[in-house]
């Protein structure tokens, strides 16, 4: 009996399987390179890390002492909601950034860039300007399990977008050096769907946190 | 093609005359692959970091045996004093720390490490970088936790809290010493390794398949630890959660388990069980998929109802996430959530016990052959089946609430974690060795250890049914006489030492086979010592470096296995071709491989850093935070692949081009084998 085994030529798939930083060539069983997946998978797991988060404040939200200022005294809506705008606003430029990019448009991808980041920069230091008002009105971060439960839910936000800054800032220092044209385009499209996922969590948070009390 | 096999030294500096020089930071060069040490310091080929994994996890779970020898001593007769009371309660927190964080996980990291990529076929893991950077995480993050031990006195300030340190209890109110913060930090450390591999191993997994290789042909082993890293995936956020409310309560004086400020109690038994109940099954799933190997391989026929064995592993995925209350029926959660989680718990042994028949079903009929491995993991079958019993009961909440915290809840998870994990460990460990090494384990030493393990692990675990339905409970460092409890824990501590034996009789087994195949007295095992079936074998032994000599084309299921055998013109099972023949030598060295990386274990080194610096001065955390920092940024500014790539295995072809080669795919053009 005669079975003909095919044998398959290893050189380009062997060099793509093990390559992660070259999208061009990828050739991957869902069509879909290994950075971009990984970002998606790891955007599933810090899903959860929020939900603990979020729940944990949602169970001590109430729990204060009766002299303590409670959530509906101590938020200024108009201000986080304008901070919330610029947050949202650094979707649409990071978008705008990738697609200049695309078009090896790198003048264009840089201002964009740098828009992104300053606007991520804005949103973060509303947030330290929030918490130090907060802080002078009484509202430690030991005072009781709101203020306990409220820094940590929104110091943890903080993290993920000031992490976001430095990655953005790095791909601008990168783009600065010549680094990043439109053949490492994926880079920037991975970074960009870390700063989405960030947003849609300050969303949640943001009408968990801020509207609901109202 | 020529191969270039040059030695370097890792800080050797450019010779100026490479054509790419992509090192923003600095004129470091990849480390050589110059054999020794630094092989497997900044290595980060899968395999070895697989073995890495699993000698980390051996070493762990041999702490951890001590552990347990020293509080069966203690509770060997009543009255006992070698262990003060505080010092028993960080021994049996260790105890469980170690083997379920430091043991458990790990030995499943380093099968799912070692076997995922050979099993699909895959040439390595999608990010080899992380995955090495995964491995010095955990072990750093595992050395962090044993420290506690020894620093600031000797048994003074490990934790002491048991595994699931329930807070407000492991507060700094009711355990001052520092031991809770180094279980906090540690786990934290060990789990950002487990949530690292996780994502490594599912992009792994989804996307670096070999040509063919649908999720339905693949392994059950490969299936099995998937599902595995699912669970990693999304429990292991849920006790960064928890650890982080933790540690900052202790440290930072927050108020999350602070019942003075009307802090709910609950609030960390409900985040710990969340994570804590698919733990069992992230612990449990991958020796569930090698004894899915063993079996068929050794009864000679293919696994029975295998999209069943799939579809309960799903199902046991699912479902794990829906029963975690059932560990909190004492702490007064109310009848309908009571109610709710007994009916889950009695769901979720379907699934499990779908796979109990379908093992059985698997044997029946088949050409059993018992060596070592195979006793192991029929072993595994018969123990975890009286675990999961024993655990069915737990599911009437009218019988837990008397059973909680006695040591029949003690029995009922060593059944399930030793009986069914740990001797599927061991089983794989016969059954995969002359693949990973090269050379067989001595089979007579293995069947004799086998059988001092068996019933040194039922001597151990069985009385303590007994024990536990008369009342002693769980976690007194002592007991008085006169209680009925004398004998059976005397017979528990004689099987822990048993255990013992087998642990070390395993251990020089593997010392005393490598001298025989030093010596040459032992038979080279061949690819394929055991007439396997999935693609692993299809390789030489050990795998060479680069797994697979050429992209096997997947048609099947036991693609391997239908290679070796077929069926003639009457039905029969004959073999077409041997494995020798069927099997790759792993003579093509023109595989162009990931390189060695210094910035994995630089970034890794950090963490622990940063963990000594929260718990005793601050300043250190910035000392471990540059680590980090700077491992990193090395580490993404690094090319994957070394551009100037002077290891072995150079491909002196490969260009990062986007052209197509036409004259090498002609020259390299499908080949056609014909076997007879």
């Amino acid at each position: 009996m005669k079975i003909v085994l095919r044998r398959f030529p290893l050189t380009e798939t062997a060099t793509d399987q093990t390559s992660t930083d070259h999208s061009e060539d990828h050739v991957s069983t869902l069509g879909v390179s290994n950075d971009k997946l990984g970002m998606w998978v790891f955007l599933g797991s810090d899903c959860l890390l929020f939900g603990g988060l979020i729940s944990t404040y949602m169970l001590y939200k109430d729990r204060i002492g009766p002299d303590d200022l409670g959530p509906e005294e101590m938020f200024d809506i108009p201000f986080t909601s304008v901070s919330s705008f610029v947050l949202l606003m650094s979707s649409l430029t990071v978008v705008l950034a990738i697609t200049a990019l695309r078009r090896n448009d790198i003048r264009r991808s840089r201002i964009w860039l740098l828009s992104t980041a300053i606007l991520g920069a804005i949103f973060v230091g509303g947030q330290v300007y929030e918490f130090t008002v907060f802080y002078r009105e009484g509202l430690g971060y030991t005072t009781n399990l709101f203020g306990t439960a409220f820094f940590t839910l929104t110091g943890f936000h903080g993290v993920h977008v000031s992490v976001g800054v430095i990655m953005l800032m790095s791909m601008y220092i990168q783009s600065m050096r010549g680094k990043l044209t439109s053949d490492n385009e994926e880079k920037l499209e991975i970074i960009g769907l870390y700063w989405h996922f960030v947003d849609v969590v300050w969303i949640v948070i943001f009408t968990i946190v801020y509207l609901f009390p109202q | 093609m020529a191969v270039v096999e040059q030695e370097q030294a890792p800080l050797e500096l450019e010779s100026g005359e490479g054509q790419i020089t992509e090192r923003p930071l600095g004129a470091f060069t990849r480390p050589g692959d110059g054999g020794g040490w630094r092989s497997w310091l900044f290595t980060v080929d899968h395999k070895k970091i697989g073995i890495m994994y699993g000698a980390a996890g051996l070493l762990f779970f041999v702490i951890g045996g001590i552990y347990a020898l020293f509080m069966r001593l203690q509770l060997a007769r009543p009255g006992n004093s070698i262990l003060s009371a505080e010092t028993y309660n960080q021994v049996f927190t260790m105890h469980g720390v170690v083997m379920i964080f430091l043991a458990a996980i790990p030995l499943g990291a380093a099968f799912s490490n070692y076997l995922i990529p050979l099993q699909i076929g895959a040439r390595d893991v999608a990010f080899p970088r992380l995955n090495a950077f995964s491995f010095w995480v955990f072990l750093g993050g595992g050395l962090f936790l044993l420290t506690s031990m020894f620093i600031g006195g000797w048994w003074e300030n490990a934790p002491d809290g048991g595994w699931f340190a329930y807070s407000p209890n492991t507060g700094v109110l009711f355990s001052p010493s520092k031991g809770i913060d180094f279980f906090a930090i540690g786990l934290q450390i060990t789990g950002i390794a487990s949530l690292v591999g996780a994502i490594n191993l599912i992009v792994t997994v989804l996307n670096m398949r070999s040509p063919g290789m649908t999720l339905m042909k693949m392994p059950v082993l490969t299936w099995m630890l998937f599902i595995v890293q699912m669970l990693l995936l999304f429990a292991m956020p849920v006790i960064s959660v928890a650890l982080f409310l933790l540690t900052f309560d202790r440290l930072f004086d927050a108020n999350f388990f602070n019942v003075a400020e009307g802090a709910d109690p609950l609030l960390w038994q409900h985040l710990f069980w969340i994570f804590g109940h698919p733990e069992v099954y992230i612990l449990i799933l991958p020796s569930f998929g090698i004894i899915s190997e063993i079996i068929p391989t050794f009864s000679r026929k293919p696994i029975f109802g295998y999209p069943f064995m799939i579809f309960s592993g799903i199902a046991i995925g699912f479902m794990g996430w829906g029963v975690w209350a059932h560990h909190m029926f004492a702490s007064g959660i109310g009848p309908v959530a009571v109610a709710a989680f007994s009916v889950s718990t009695m769901f979720i042994a379907v699934p499990t016990g779908v796979k109990i028949l379908n093992w059985l079903a698997t044997m029946w009929g088949g050409r059993i052959r018992f060596t070592t491995p195979m006793l192991y993991a029929t072993s595994v079958v018969a123990m975890f089946t009286i675990g999961g019993l024993s655990g069915v009961t737990h599911s009437l909440a009218a019988a837990d609430t008397q059973q909680t915290d006695t040591y029949y809840i003690v029995a009922h998870f060593h059944y399930v974690i030793f009986g069914g994990i740990i001797l599927g460990f061991f089983g794989g460990f016969y059954f995969w060795w002359p693949k990973m090494f090269g050379y067989f384990l001595s089979e007579k030493i293995g069947k004799s250890s086998f059988w001092v393990m068996v019933i040194g692990f039922n001597l151990t675990f069985g009385p303590m049914h007994i024990l536990g339905l008369q009342g002693m409970s769980r976690r007194i460092q002592t007991y008085s006489e006169g209680q009925g409890f004398d004998l059976w824990n005397l017979v528990a501590t004689i099987g822990a030492f048993l255990i013992a034996v087998a642990t070390a009789m395993f251990i020089a087994n593997v010392y005393i086979s490598w001298r025989a195949h030093r010596a040459g007295k032992t038979p080279a095992p061949g690819p394929d010592p055991w007439d396997a079936r999935s693609l692993e074998w299809m390789t030489a032994s050990p795998v060479p470096e680069h797994n697979f000599d050429e992209t096997i084309e997947v048609e099947r299921q036991d693609e391997f296995w239908h290679r070796k055998w077929g069926k003639d013109e009457t039905g029969r099972v004959v073999r077409r071709a041997t494995s020798e023949e069927v099997a790759h030598d792993g003579s093509n060295t023109n595989v162009h491989l990931p390189s060695p990386s210094y910035w994995p274990i630089v970034a890794a080194l950090g963490l622990p850093i940063i963990g000594y610096g929260l718990i005793y001065n601050l300043w250190l955390c910035v000392f471990g935070g540059l680590f980090v920092l700077g491992g990193l940024y090395g580490w993404v500014f690094e090319p994957v692949d070394d551009p100037n790539a002077d290891g072995h295995h150079d491909d002196d072809d490969h260009e990062h081009s986007d052209e197509p080669r036409a004259e090498e795919t002609d020259e390299n053009s499908s080949e056609e084998v014909s076997v007879d």
